[in-house]
């Protein structure tokens, strides 16, 4: 009973207080994508901890989500077509709309006040308030809408897999939309580079990439590396590359080629290929360490069991580790000391030191892909 | 064509009683993780088409198991032939024809 009063005095002394201060701050918690079960963890960076759970996001396979600009709130966009607000701080649903059949991803404006989906059943993009989840814009493309971008000027940027172009939706005033037709046959993703100059699509029916200059007005679109793939046998490809998550490494940046066991560096400035580096299987994810020195390598199925550290300055694979079946994501924190791995079938995710590249943490989660730090928040394009 | 079919009719079922080689617990998650990566874990479709049983009905298994063996030259659909036996092509052809996605 002693204890008891001295309990209640302490929680009488701790209330006042924690009502004058707000409990925490996010800009070091995360979200973790669970696929099979439609959930979300919340998790803790400093910690290296899982800190809350929010269930009832429908089909989250392939999901992914974006933060508003204060990284209180993340907008998920789930497989089912559904988008969801959800509050980091108080861990629960805010609301959540189903906007299409079959959605793939989704944007938010570089001003945190429009959410755009991008959407493959019907196809096209849908614009919503971010506050609300009101609609504000409907475009339809007739056609599977991937690689949606925001970029500079209250823009998206999304690109066609059926018929191969690229558009421009201009919010900035009354929406103007600019059309770029040929861009290339099946383009798979596309990505935006950090400066929110160029905006890269990946093409599957042909070799090469196609690159648009988005400071150019109109904006054209060049084709890229174009000898990259001809003459050379594709493998199958069984997990399509994502470019999302690139970074630039120095004067070049890296991406996944598609159908080959190699990933290619590309001059950033000239967009001309200047090396390639073997890797142990199909790259679907590339992605810089955040200064650039390294860039981390993970795998298509069914080869998808590690991950393989380049060196930029040499371009040498100068590490491998087991990460465990089904390494789906890497996530690095914002300054690059730690990288967090999403291994699914082992129902974890690995913490990785990207120094010692020993692992240093641990947290359970059910089947889990996307890893989203809140520092996303402040980059274009992510 | 049709001896081309027949021959693998005849090789699937020559190989599905080889009940030791397929494990429905890894083929199963396959088509849930792998299969749903381009046609969604629910199987209605993404970046591939619908693929769910009632979608499917009435088409033939053997038709099935070849596209999954060989693929759709030209489109995303890759062949799986490289991966996995005939006998557990078979089983994931018969499988989506009569499972309702979890």
């Amino acid at each position: 009973m002693k204890r008891f009063s001295t309990l209640i005095c302490a929680l009488f002394f701790t209330l006042p207080v924690q009502a004058e201060t707000p409990c925490c701050a996010t800009g070091d918690l995360g979200i973790v994508v669970e696929r099979a079960t439609g959930g979300l963890v919340v998790i803790d960076r400093s910690e290296h901890a899982a800190i809350g759970h929010i269930d009832g996001l429908g089909d989250l396979s392939h999901a992914s989500l974006v933060y508003s600009p204060d990284e209180r709130f993340a907008y998920v966009f789930g497989r089912d077509g559904g988008l969801t607000k959800v509050d980091i701080l108080t861990q629960k649903i805010v609301k959540r709309v189903m906007q299409s059949g079959n959605s793939i991803g989704g944007a938010i404006s570089d001003d945190g006040k429009l959410i755009a989906v991008s959407n493959y059943e019907p196809g096209g993009v849908r614009v919503f308030d971010a506050d609300t989840l009101d609609l504000v814009a409907d475009i339809p493309t007739d056609a599977k809408t991937i690689g949606l971008v925001d970029a500079p000027g209250r823009r998206f940027v999304f690109t066609m897999w059926d018929s191969g172009e690229t558009w421009i939706a201009d919010f900035s005033g009354d929406l103007k939309i600019t059309k770029l037709t040929d861009i290339g046959e099946f383009p798979y993703d596309g990505l935006i580079t950090p400066d929110g100059r160029t905006y890269i699509t990946g093409l599957f029916g042909q070799d090469g990439m196609t690159a648009i200059d988005l400071w150019q007005d109109p904006p054209k679109a060049q084709h890229i590396l174009p000898h990259y793939g001809r003459g050379e046998e594709k493998l199958p490809v069984y997990k399509m590359p994502h470019l999302e998550g690139w970074a630039l490494a120095g004067d070049r940046f890296v991406l996944p080629a598609v159908g080959h066991h190699e990933v290619l560096w590309v001059d950033s400035r000239s967009l001309k290929e200047i090396a390639r580096t073997q890797v142990y299987g199909q790259p679907v994810f590339a992605v810089a360490r955040p200064d650039g020195r390294f860039v981390w390598v993970n795998f298509a199925h069914p080869l998808n069991d590690r991950v393989q550290v380049i060196d930029t300055l040499s371009g040498k694979v100068v590490k491998e580790i087991l990460t465990g079946p089904a390494t789906l994501h890497m996530e690095f924190a914002p300054r690059g000391a730690e990288v967090w791995i999403s291994v699914r079938d082992e129902n974890k995710i690995k913490i990785y030191d990207t120094t010692s590249f020993e692992q240093i943490g641990e947290i359970p989660a059910d089947s889990p892909s996307g890893i989203f730090f809140t520092a996303r928040a402040h980059r274009t394009g992510l | 064509m049709h001896s081309l079919l027949f021959l693998l009719f005849m090789a699937s079922t020559a190989q599905a009683s080889e009940v030791g080689q397929v494990h429905p617990d890894q083929l199963e998650n396959l088509v849930r993780q792998d299969c749903g990566a381009c046609h969604g874990m629910t199987r209605k479709g993404g970046l591939g088409p619908d693929i769910r049983a009632q979608t499917l009905s009435g088409r033939d298994p053997s038709d099935l198991a070849e596209v999954i063996k060989n693929g759709i030259p030209k489109t995303a659909m890759p062949p799986w032939g490289p991966l996995l036996s005939d006998a557990e092509i078979n089983w994931i052809a018969q499988y989506l024809l009569k499972e309702p996605p979890k």
